[in-house]
């Protein structure tokens, strides 16, 4: 099967604005009749299944949680950009798009960026139409600030809770649907299987979490909006329930999966404490327009942070990158990070740590504003701190709070010590420019798909992403598929499909329960997430990739020998929930590698020790790596199709922030 | 590496909605740097591993915002110390040698699914009955176009960041909801945006409140003085002038 893009012709700054005026309709009538199922209830899947809901279609949505509320886009603190130049600052929908694309390291699509970047302005609009308390200034308007890879302020946030305040705008939109009866919701339900007729995706087989029965549920499109998969790594700031089950199986029915081994390592995260971890925490980007990084020039260096004084300090970021200092882009200060503590110039007890301070922007930037606003002449230093240390509070009070109450340490006092962690997944299900993935029907939204953000994401942008996604372009793009679907009368759930389909999920089911090992699923998963992380983190070479898949391949072998999940399998068993996504996991993880080692470049977040400049920059090799790597899933092994980009609009070059 | 604390744990274990349940007692031995939960998980690990049931509990983002984590732990919903969720509550706030006790969110709104996991569906369909602002994705005017004074801005963004987990119910002798409802209502009421339905949204969430059958208000506070999120108590009173002000235009 070769791949189309569908790419519009023309200009780039007008493809889109053609594109909605030209693709087919489907009459309000017609909408009626059609169903759409929506997998996940994050900002893409709430957004589009209220958006679909309001346009007159049938939709059911389905999530894992007890609530559509609880998707882990909750948790994204920092922010999210739009090219709204409120600021005046020379911000413009191109300038959006270029940053995306560069950011990226020149491996996304410059269609899709450039449609997120036009989309990005509505967004904000919509979610204050829906009652989003975005932090404001004095004069009643909207308030912006920095993140990394940007030289404007086009965030918009509310406190470090943004992604709280989006979700649940497009919650309440998903809940009046509800109200309505437009929305049909499915909680603590997990989709285990796609449903497809004639090659085209007609529904799903999805699992109620609490009686544990396997249902049957029709759609004419499904929509996967089920977020990443950075729980592979099993430490990572995703949510302990946030898996790849369902574009996994989408993937097993013939979707193809786009650059796997692209995964975000964030910067700034607290650093691991003990072997019982079962998570890590983010401390927003946010944290670095304020926060300067920093180790002692001295190894192994074990005084306290404040008893170092400023000359013996190497602000390692604002030293290699005087142009972007602080606010370099994730892959770039992650790897810097790593740099310094592998050269032993770490901090903490594990020494796997580098300070985050805050203390020169409290007194010097605010300190210094609030006095003056106060008439104080010379203030000491104390007073400084007291002034700066209230605005620092209501900037990022909640992330402070939450690193005192992890680690035990004040920040407003001490540097806070962080390290880089799995955050986000950049690769995804392959989709074209409709966001349909190669099964024709099936489409993928937000993070789940790969599109927008290339080799590394771009701070504040994966909230914008995943709500231009379900407020601006399904609503949009998926009347090029249902128009022509409109003469399909519903199928029925008897149909021979749905019946194989709720057999192979049954099947899969009864295989693990008969198991009945020694191992609990936990240890599985911890295991497999230090191969992942000590060999395809965030230094790559061809020998760890090998020796990982090795190990993958035997540590999958003996989880089907020997994992042990209590319980039956008709009532509510988080454990039996939890061994079908380690077993997706296990097998996600070794295309993961496969991808990784094929992907001889370093570009982004995929660093490959053998391609690096002198500077130890990610070397990239435009010749032979100019693609998107969709890899089809062939049993027990995979197809490599390419899907070149092509760029028009924007120069390529070597990414530099210096 | 910070020494090994010994745990005597009381759990209720129930093994679904209809059957009855009993409290369980276990050892643990947990780190004082160990969050509530990763301590569940050491003790499930132990459990499974001799071959015993673990106990069900929810969780998901393990970082204070889902919402999702309910713990009732020794009498107070997620434990002991102020403004933080179970999953943000660590080892260290609990002494060598404590039994500690755990048990689900207790309320006729809230019913057990299985062990310390209950069914809170009653909040999604009090925010389906009014908690929203009627506008489709496209209509929307410039974000700019319509000025809020910070101060409203920061008032309705204090109410809606409700996490939605329910310890205000856990917490009422009444299993009263209007904490969470008046934190809703709060947060639209102040807006610009939200004033055209502000009156048919607080009757409309206030019946639906009483149809799940949560208890009324006798404005003890327990539910503010453990709320994870320190909604104020505020929103109760405003709660109230809301519903009154819109009962006298007739609503």
């Amino acid at each position: 099967m070769t791949l189309e893009s569908k790419i519009p012709a023309g200009d780039i700054a007008t493809k889109w604005t053609q594109y909605k005026s030209t693709v087919p309709l489907v009459n309000p009538a017609n909408k009626r009749q059609l169903e759409i199922i929506v997998v996940g209830t994050g900002l893409a899947g709430a957004s589009a299944a209220a958006t679909l809901a309001e346009m007159g279609y049938k939709v059911k949505a389905f999530c894992f949680q007890d609530s559509p509320r609880r998707a882990h886009s909750i948790a994204a603190q920092g922010g999210i950009n739009a090219a709204k130049n409120y600021q005046n600052d020379g911000d413009s929908v191109y300038r959006l798009f270029y940053d995306t694309i560069k950011g990226g390291d020149y491996r996304s699509r410059e269609a899709n960026v450039h449609r997120l970047a036009e989309c990005s302005t509505s967004i904000i609009d919509q979610c204050v139409a829906q009652g989003v308390p975005f932090a404001r200034e004095y004069g009643g308007t909207l308030s912006n600030r920095s993140f990394g890879g940007t030289q404007v302020q086009r965030t918009f946030y509310a406190a470090g809770q943004t992604g709280q305040q989006l979700l649940l705008g497009a919650y309440s939109g998903l809940e009046r649907q509800v109200g309505l009866g437009n929305v049909k919701m499915y909680a603590r339900h997990e989709m285990i299987e796609v449903v497809k007729i004639d090659g085209k995706a007609r529904g799903i087989i999805a699992r109620n979490l609490v009686t544990g029965e396997l249902e049957r549920h029709f759609g004419h499109a499904v929509l996967l909006c089920t977020g990443g998969y950075g729980n592979v790594f099993y430490l990572s700031t995703n949510a302990m329930g946030s898996n790849v089950t369902a574009a996994w199986k989408a993937h097993k029915a013939g979707a193809y999966f786009a650059n796997p081994c692209f995964t975000q390592i964030h910067p700034t995260c607290i650093p691991v404490s003990g072997h019982y971890q079962s998570k890590l925490t983010l401390m927003s980007e946010s944290l670095r327009n304020d926060g300067r990084i920093w180790v002692p020039k001295k190894q192994n260096d074990d005084r306290h942070p404040n008893n170092i004084p400023e000359d013996e300090r190497d602000y390692y970021l604002e030293r290699r990158y005087p142009a972007f200092g602080n606010l370099v882009p994730r892959d770039i200060a992650s790897r810097a990070a790593k740099e310094r503590c592998d050269a032993g110039y770490g901090v903490g007890q594990s020494k796997m740590a580098v300070y985050l301070d805050f203390k020169y922007n409290m007194m010097q930037k605010y300190g210094r504003t609030e006095a003056s606003k106060l008439n104080i002449a010379n203030p000491d230093d104390e007073t400084l701190m007291r002034l700066g240390k209230e605005v620092v509070k209501e900037k990022y009070g909640n992330l402070f709070d939450m690193y005192k109450q992890i680690t035990d340490e004040d920040p407003y006092e001490v540097p806070m010590r962080i390290y880089p962690a799995v955050h986000y997944t950049m690769g995804g299900l392959w989709v074209d420019y409709d966001l349909m993935t190669n099964v024709p029907g099936m489409y993928a939204l937000g993070e789940a798909n790969f599109s927008d953000h290339g080799a590394n994401r771009l701070g504040a942008s994966a909230l914008m992403q995943g709500l231009a996604d379900g407020y601006f372009v399904i609503p949009i793009t998926i009347g090029n598929y249902l128009s022509k679907e409109i003469h399909t009368k519903p199928i029925s759930t008897d149909h021979e499909a749905f019946v194989a389909a709720e057999k192979a999920a049954h099947d899969r089911i009864q295989q693990l329960m008969n198991i009945q090992g020694t191992r609990s699923v936990e240890s599985y998963h911890r295991e497999l997430g230090l191969i992942m992380w000590n060999k395809c983190g965030m230094a790559r070479s061809e020998k760890g990739l090998k020796e990982a898949i090795a190990e993958i391949q035997a540590l999958r072998a003996d989880f089907y020998k020997n994992v042990r999940i209590p319980g039956s399998i008709n009532e509510f068993n988080p454990e039996l929930d939890k061994a079908g996504r380690v077993a997706d996991f296990l097998e996600l993880g070794e295309l993961m590698c496969v991808d990784a080692l094929d992907r001889n470049e370093s570009c982004g977040g995929h660093f490959r020790e053998e391609y690096q400049t002198e500077e130890g920059e990610a070397l990239r090799d435009d010749e032979k790596f100019m693609y998107v790597a969709a890899w089809e899933n062939k049993g027990a092994s995979w197809e490599l199709h390419k899907d070149e980009l092509k760029y028009e609009n924007i120069k390529i070059q070597q990414r530099s922030y210096k | 590496m910070s020494k090994l604390m010994k745990l005597n744990l009381k759990v209720w274990r129930q093994k679904n909605t209809n059957s009855a349940g009993n409290f369980e007692e276990y050892k643990v031995d947990a780190s004082p740097d160990m969050s509530f939960l990763e301590m569940f998980d050491v003790l499930n690990e132990q459990l499974i591993e001799t071959g015993k049931e673990p106990v069900a509990f929810d969780h998901d983002c393990r970082e204070g915002i889902c919402g999702m984590c309910s713990m009732v732990i020794d009498g107070r919903p997620h434990g002991p110390k102020q403004g933080v969720t179970t999953c943000q509550l660590h080892m260290r706030s609990f002494s060598d040698g404590d039994t500690i006790t755990v048990e689900p969110w207790r309320a006729n709104g809230f019913p057990v699914i299985k062990d310390l996991t209950v069914n809170r569906s009653a909040f999604d369909r009090i925010i389906a009955s009014g908690g929203f602002i009627s506008t489709n994705a496209g209509n929307a005017v410039d974000a700019n176009s319509v000025l809020i004074p910070k101060e409203v801005a920061d008032e309705a963004f204090e109410a809606a960041t409700c996490i939605g987990c329910g310890a205000c119910v856990s917490a009422c002798k009444n299993a009263s909801a209007m904490l969470f409802v008046g934190a809703k209502v709060t947060q639209l009421s102040k807006l610009p945006q939200g004033k055209p339905e502000r009156e048919s949204r607080v009757v409309a969430m206030v019946n639906q409140m009483d149809a799940e059958g949560f208890g009324a208000c006798t404005n003890t506070g327990a539910c503010a003085a453990e709320c994870p999120k320190q909604i104020p108590l505020s929103v109760i009173a405003n709660l109230n002038r809301e519903y009154i002000s819109a009962k006298m235009n007739g609503k």
